[in-house]
């Protein structure tokens, strides 16, 4: 989220300024603690606003954090249970997306691009309770962890302390004789013993306690270990909730129909064929798009397909994959930069050498999350209702807002996500339901997208053109090292579309994280972005600015290497020699993957990758075989983490092994190409996708860490473009600077 | 109109035979755990079982099932008792977002039915369906595993990875 604070400091200075015409204690009646207790859902005594526990003994987490396969709502409830002294067992604990917009939901290290346990001082003070007031609710940006660490040991250390001096007051004996385990709390001298579900109510009437004190790394008995996923269970029998699987009484469903052309929209449409259709209830002119309404899916789709819509191209009918391409090109060469980092002085520098010069591109992508998209709304006495598989309610209800100024009210249930990947922090689909949903007033209506229109019309990772140059000293090191990109602001097209305020443009860091921040030790570094505009919509993809620079830094960083004639592992440990983290991550991978050994057959090659990203550290080392025929097996993927302190290790290994599928199937086939203003792809069959038979052994290597954590869900992507583009070259002797591999000659075997 | 057995239950619907078998399943019977990823029959989402044979509902009309008895995820086996292939799932921690694992189970159901010991080949062959979040590593250790090889199988990798607080 590049500049958001800034951002939404600007955007929010009105209401602020409002704020603090009320005066301080305005802001001050903002709740960004959450501890206190209160009544919870379904008869449940909530002792705070993350921990609520029924007369059973059945305790409910609240997890304001989305889960869309990254693992969240168990490390989420980890960090409580930890503290809280209750196991994770799926059928004592419900983990579930609160519907509430509370202020201390808010993501507040996403919002001030801080950590909690760095933020102090009045500024950080005001900015917490203006992210607060919004509330700034968001699952992106690998921040959940990074968020949750410290504020829910907290709520579990509270509701605790808050249980046992429950207890000990009813026994009459002191608190400090007493202690929590397995869900209860425990006399040890009298044996006497009473359950949470017990204690809850007497719990709820005391105040929570002020500093309650948490465990030291050394007393931690869930986190660090491997937890069986919370949600796995009803995942293997059809159970689990996708906002696709929102079933409400009455409900019709609708599809959509958008215009083609990026930034077009609706001239005329002609429905009398569609609504001829038997089934088919409504359609809705929406201005840039028609939806259909019918009993089914199968009914809206075939409207859909019976629709005669004129599109107005508003000029844009021209865009194509080479109008951009030239867009770029010229923005590379000319036009006004952005330098987001400048050490000595690297023109000097270019001067005084040999130059090496490399210029690498990738495409647009789609994120394609296997779940469509899709929402639910009904609306009914001036108010919403909503199912949402959504990265942010906050984004949902700024759609509803957007669409329907005065409504009352909205209620926001946010279901489980069939794959987010950061689509899903976009409101496209909810802008439209909220129309649609008007259109049929106290009646539920679901729009499910097809896949045709989920391809042709996503929030693209948008693609880039970088030059790099560099010069190498006698010692073989780069003295000099310039990096140049012609990119998109992600951030600008995202907010343009779907916030209230402008964020990114020309400074978008999203367009040069990773660059700007490139590790190796040189003298002379200096990086420079122009962004340029184009009609194709942006989002934020799986690790976001990185997918882009860690291909390039690292695809041009074993260039170097080959010029000064080194080991590319080597190389990098050398240029690491000042970062201790590194330099060991460095050390562990080349271990790990066996780096000294060599690669028994022909054609066969291995390739390295470092990258940082969303605080944590990923190297990775590919093995590929490549055929004469230009057909690349990846054999095998070592990949080795610091991420701090691991919270669940399962879940961080299983979020290295799928990223390393996520960017394969990128780096193999994704490519997203414009032609008449317009996606040329629309479904599997023309955004393939890495299959099982393809997918490489993954090994995952986790560096013990006592460091505060880092992200998991994204930083796996980045290193693996250029570790299989590395090891393409050892292989093979060809470098490989243009993605997809497909149009480069290279078939994924 | 169309006839047919889900789960054992008798199932009617005067929808056109032209309706693909998903939308029957999904949108008039309100049974979820089926699911639609791509229309077009590409990713295997959808993936039932209809006498024996794993089929993607989601190109095939209801007209084709006529007096057939069709099995979804949900008719599987009841929670408290899974099938080998769904235990497997759980054990190998498969599932990330989860929204294509009831095609890749109802896939590997079949699969093992055919083979009951199938090679590493037979699974690249047999599984063809979309995983996103790349669970597939996990997929070809649950189905050895389902099958009774799991001795040859990998181990769970947070087994090895000595994470952590040491």
């Amino acid at each position: 989220m590049s500049k958001l604070t800034r951002r939404i400091f600007l955007a929010t200075g009105a209401v602020v300024g409002a704020g603090l015409a009320v005066g301080v204690g305005y802001l001050s009646s903002i709740d960004t603690e959450g501890l206190s207790p209160g009544e919870g859902h379904n008869g449940a005594t909530k002792l705070n606003a993350w921990i609520e526990i029924r007369p059973d003994g059945i305790i409910r987490i609240a997890a304001p954090r989305a889960e869309m396969g990254q693992g969240i709502h168990t490390g989420l409830a980890m960090l409580i249970a930890e503290e809280l002294e209750i196991e994770l067992d799926p059928a004592k604990v419900i983990v579930e997306h609160p519907d509430e917009l509370l202020p201390v939901y808010t993501n507040f290290v996403g919002g001030l691009r801080k950590r909690r346990e760095e933020m102090s001082g009045p500024i950080d003070w005001t900015m917490k309770k203006v992210f607060g007031m919004i509330p700034f609710i968001l699952t992106g940006g690998s921040s959940s962890i990074v968020d949750g660490y410290t504020p829910m040991r907290i709520a579990g250390a509270t509701a605790r302390t808050m249980l046992v001096e429950a207890a000990a007051a009813k026994w009459g004996v002191g608190a400090d004789t007493c202690h929590a385990e397995k869900g209860t709390v425990v006399h040890a001298a009298s044996g006497r013993k009473l359950t949470y579900g017990e204690l809850a109510a007497d719990a709820a009437k005391r105040a929570p306690p002020s500093n309650p004190k948490l465990k030291t790394q050394d007393e931690f008995k869930l986190i660090g270990t491997a937890q069986a996923r919370v949600d796995v269970p009803a995942k293997t029998r059809g159970g689990a909730m996708f906002g696709i699987d929102t079933v409400v009484p009455d409900m019709v469903v609708a599809t959509i129909v958008q215009c083609p052309v990026f930034q077009g929209a609706v001239k005329s449409v002609d429905d009398k064929a569609a609504l001829a259709v038997k089934g088919v209830k409504k359609v809705v002119n929406l201005g840039n798009a028609v939806g259909v309404i019918g009993e089914t899916y199968y009914h809206a789709k075939k409207g859909a397909a019976a629709l005669v819509v004129e599109w107005d191209e508003k000029g844009h009918g021209a865009v194509s994959s080479a109008t951009i391409a030239a867009e770029y090109q010229k923005a590379l060469d000319t036009g006004e930069e952005h330098v987001s980092r400048n050490d000595g002085d690297t023109a000097a520098a270019l001067k005084a050498g040999n130059v090496i010069e490399a210029t690498y591109e990738t495409p647009f992508l789609a994120h394609a999350c296997m779940e469509p998209m899709n929402a639910t709304a009904v609306y009914k006495d001036g108010a919403f209702e909503v199912w949402a598989p959504n990265q942010s309610p906050t984004v949902v209800r700024w759609a509803f807002e957007a669409v329907k100024k005065d409504m009352k009210d909205i209620k926001i249930h946010t279901t489980m996500m069939g794959g987010g990947f950061g689509r899903r922090a976009d409101a496209d689909v909810y802008r439209q339901v909220a129309a649609l949903a008007l259109a049929m007033p106290g009646v539920p209506v679901k729009l499910v997208w097809s896949r045709e229109e989920d391809i042709q019309h996503d929030s693209y990772r948008p693609a880039a053109l970088a030059r790099m140059r560099a010069v190498l000293g006698a010692d073989g090191k780069p003295v000099a090292f310039e990096f140049k990109n012609a990119t998109q602001s992600a951030a600008l097209s995202f907010s343009r579309r779907n916030i209230p305020f402008e964020m990114g443009g020309a400074a978008d860091e999203t367009s040069f994280e990773g660059a700007a921040d490139m590790p190796y030790k040189v003298a002379n570094v200096r990086v420079a972005t122009r962004n340029i505009e184009t009609t194709v919509p942006l989002g934020f993809w799986r690790s976001v600015g990185h997918s882009n620079t860690g291909f390039f830094i690292e695809g041009f960083v074993d260039e170097l290497a080959a010029a000064a004639k080194a080991d590319p592992m080597d190389y990098r440990r050398d240029l690491l020699a000042h970062n201790p983290r590194l330099l060991a991550l460095a050390d562990m991978l080349k271990e790990k993957s066996d780096w000294a050994t060599k690669l028994e057959g022909t054609g066969r090659g291995r390739g390295v990758s470092i990258h940082t990203s969303f605080r944590t550290h990923v190297g990775e080392v590919a093995e590929v075989t490549v055929g004469a025929d230009g057909k690349v097996k990846v054999d095998r993927v070592v990949c080795v983490v610091d991420c701090g302190q691991a919270i669940n290790p399962d879940s961080i290994a299983a979020q290295m092994e799928g990223a390393v599928v996520f960017a394969l199937s990128a780096l193999a086939y994704g490519a997203i190409t414009i032609d008449k203003g317009r996606t040329t792809q629309a479904n599997f069959d023309t955004y393939d996708m890495v299959r099982i038979g393809q997918a490489p052994k993954v090994e995952v290597h986790i560096v013990p860490s006592r460091e505060l954590p880092g992200g998991i869900g994204e930083p796996g992507t980045p290193p693996l473009f250029a570790a299989v583009a590395n090891a393409i070259f050892a292989a093979s002797g060809k470098r490989v600077r243009k993605l997809p591999l497909a149009g480069e000659g290279f078939k994924l075997g | 109109m169309a006839r047919f057995k889900v789960n054992g239950k008798d199932f009617q619907t005067d929808d056109d035979g032209e309706m693909p078998l998903l939308w029957a399943i999904r949108d008039r019977l309100k049974m979820t755990g089926t699911k639609f990823g791509c229309g077009v029959g590409q990713c295997g989402a959808c993936t039932v079982i209809v006498e024996g044979v794993a089929v993607r509902s989601c190109v095939t009309p209801i007209a084709m099932v006529e007096g057939k008895a069709i099995t979804t995820i949900e008719g599987l086996a009841p929670a408290e008792t899974p099938t080998a292939v769904q235990a497997a799932w759980i054990a190998e921690q498969v599932p990330q977002c989860g929204y294509c694992q009831s095609g890749m189970i109802m896939a590997a159901t079949v699969l093992l039915a055919e083979k009951p010991n199938p090679t590493d080949a037979d699974i690249d062959a047999a599984m063809t369906n979309i995983c996103r979040c790349g669970t597939y590593p996990r997929i070809r250790r649950a189905i050895h595993r389902a099958a009774g090889a799991s001795a040859s199988a990998q181990p769970m990798p947070a087994s090895e990875t000595g994470a952590g607080h040491e």
